[in-house]
């Protein structure tokens, strides 16, 4: 069901929208922050967290407040609130508008995360390539400091919290908790092996919890409606999936954008009511959910729930693009919902050179620590080349499977998974046109497009 | 002359200093410091970070070697950086990334011949609902036309 909020989004376009002075004229801003430290108690804090049912925003989808009770204050060590705002996953645009467009809300929703989990310093870590994201969080977080909100006794309260923003440079990998925290200390971004997991020992050997941006954006807006009202917003109140989130739409539609939307949307309603329709009319061929790294869609594919026990029994037999989007959901459908950012792709792309380009960037941004991500992300580039240029054979179309199954499984992190899941759904769904190449019906000249109906490809041609 | 970082930057590693618990954790934003001063990271610059935050030189090189924003050589005086992943490339990317090619007579990862541009390819810029996209220096440029990407190639001539 598609029901269009504001409650990040209001402040987005306007003049000042990232300044305080608009965050407390529209949005309320660090009210809900105040009336939250001089009022409540840590543990009603993460009692209350639990109740909005914010699953992670991240890619992951794990309940934040439930993350939040894994902190146990320790006897000598301090505690850490980190943020992970090293947006990078390819068709994934939203963290990037929160932090250019309404930074405070993360600063505010830092604020109750830190005291919530028994943390006073919490580190915002933005990808170094953005560069006006980091500008915008510093500026909001001298401003909130000017105001008394950060610092010793934020609100009066006699509880310290300070908020820094890190940069990286330039590391998809660092996305991953355990290498953004590898990173934070000044090391190779190389993740680490779990347990022990953040919350036992995260940053600098401490205790830490790490909150996609996004997810802490949001604690303010949960707080100030009920966490339990924030939640029920959400057509998925009843399966934990609640409150309201960002949702992207990029690629082969007419407005490419990010809406702030109560979670329940289908990606029909994202395709044609937001976004305009497919480009140039043409039929869908398939949507990627959230991320690169979720497998493909087909838009022809049903829904197959036949079973009354199955929680998608409701849509069985209907078409996978009215299926709301949600973490549980679309986990049922044999894919994920990622980041909730939807790439969508029309009739006459070409799933050989997308899976193409798309190992490309694997191969580009495995750290090398764990063999078979490093090797097997080069072969599935190789061979994915080879077939795409009309020089692969049956047997190697067949060795990507044994490849992408080698890398399931054997890697410390979900990078792997990550590489190998959306190769083998490019795979599965798309066999035909991998087949079609190696026959030599079909050409990287003649069929391998990936920009067809866009503008600037159109104005190109014969350039 | 020996590398030493600007009075002014040294007092903004005073201030980065103050932020980790450990001088470690200084050590990618001090490297950042080092390349906005001098454009790259030198065996020269490794050394001296290794000595400013008392670590072992292996372990700075090891991480000027991790990421891929450290140069770790040369670089043209401004950086054209093209967005070729797949949300990019629906729209034009790829076509992008050649006509910029085209016009600066270089290939992906190379400098102009008067040392003005460097031109690279990059992954995913978390800017795929504005695309196709490039990153010059610091700034984004999104929605782009081959009249726009003109005007920005010729204003980094100038």
């Amino acid at each position: 069901m598609l029901k269009v909020t504001n409650y990040l989004t209001k402040t987005y376009g306007q003049k000042d929208g990232w300044t305080l002075a608009a965050y407390e004229r529209d949005l309320e801003g660090y009210k809900t922050a105040r009336q939250v430290l001089t009022s409540m108690t840590k543990e009603q804090v993460v009692d209350e967290a639990k109740k909005a049912n914010i699953r992670g925003r991240g890619g992951a989808g794990f309940p934040m407040g439930v993350k939040w009770s894994f902190m146990r204050p320790h006897p000598t060590k301090p505690a850490y609130l980190v943020i992970n705002a090293d947006e990078g996953e390819p068709g994934t645009h939203k963290d990037r508008t929160i932090m250019e467009l309404n930074p405070h809300s993360v600063v505010e929703g830092c604020i109750i995360g830190c005291y919530g989990i028994g943390a006073h310093v919490a580190y915002i870590y933005v990808r170094d390539e953005l560069h006006l994201s980091k500008e915008r969080l510093w500026a909001a977080i001298k401003e909130a400091r000017a105001k008394g909100y950060l610092g010793r006794t934020p609100f009066g309260k006699d509880y310290p919290v300070e908020v820094h923003v890190h940069t990286g440079a330039g590391a998809y990998i660092c996305g991953e908790e355990t290498s953004l925290l590898n990173s934070l200390e000044g090391r190779r971004g190389e993740p680490r092996l779990k347990p022990p997991f953040p919350a036992q020992a995260g940053a600098f050997g401490c205790p830490t919890t790490v909150n996609n941006l996004e997810t802490i954006a949001a604690v303010p807006t949960a707080f100030r409606l009920g966490c339990e009202e924030f939640s029920k917003l959400s057509t998925l109140h009843d399966i934990k999936d609640g409150g309201v989130r960002l949702f992207g739409v990029n690629g082969h539609v007419n407005k490419p954008g990010v809406h702030e939307l109560c979670v329940g949307v289908t990606m029909r309603e994202l395709i044609y009511d937001l976004g305009g329709g497919v480009l140039g009319d043409r039929p869908l061929l398939a949507v990627i959910p959230g991320g690169s790294s979720t497998p493909i869609l087909r838009a022809d594919e049903k829904v197959s729930a036949p079973d009354e026990k199955n929680p998608l029994h409701k849509w069985h037999d209907m078409s996978v693009l009215d299926v709301p989007l949600g973490v549980d959901t679309f986990r049922g459908l044999g894919t994920m919902l990622g980041t909730c950012c939807i790439t969508v792709m029309a009739e006459g792309t070409c799933p050989v050179a997308s899976m193409h380009n798309l190992m490309q960037f694997y191969r580009h941004e495995s750290c090398g620590q764990c063999t078979p991500c490093r090797e097997g992300s080069a072969w599935l580039l190789r061979i994915t080349e080879k077939i795409l240029d009309g020089r692969g054979t049956m047997e190697e179309l067949d060795q990507l499977h044994d490849v992408a199954n080698s890398i399931m499984g054997n890697t410390i992190c979900a990078f792997g998974e990550g590489t190998a899941m959306p190769a083998l759904g490019f795979l599965k769904k798309f066999r035909k046109d991998f087949e079609a190449y190696v026959k030599g019906e079909k050409t990287k000249a003649k069929n391998g497009t990936l920009a067809m109906g866009s503008e600037f490809a159109t104005r190109m041609e014969g350039h | 002359m020996a590398f030493a970082l600007t009075e002014d930057r040294d007092k903004q590693l005073a201030d980065i200093l103050t932020r980790y618990p450990t001088k470690m954790g200084a050590c990618i934003p001090l490297l950042h410091l080092c390349q906005e001063q001098q454009g790259w990271i030198s065996e020269e610059v490794v050394l001296w970070v290794s000595n400013r935050l008392d670590l072992p030189p292996a372990h700075v090189q090891g991480v000027v070697t991790f990421y891929t924003l450290f140069n770790q050589k040369p670089v043209g005086k401004h950086q054209v950086w093209v967005c070729r992943t797949l949300p990019c490339a629906l729209r034009g990317g790829v076509e992008l990334l050649q006509y910029c090619e085209k016009k600066l007579g270089v290939h992906a990862g190379e400098t102009t011949a008067d040392g003005a541009i460097t031109l690279r390819s990059a992954e995913c810029l978390a800017s795929c609902g504005t695309a196709p996209m490039m990153q010059v220096d610091k700034d984004y440029h999104e929605n782009l036309t081959p009249e726009t990407v003109d005007r920005l190639l010729e204003a980094l001539r100038k």
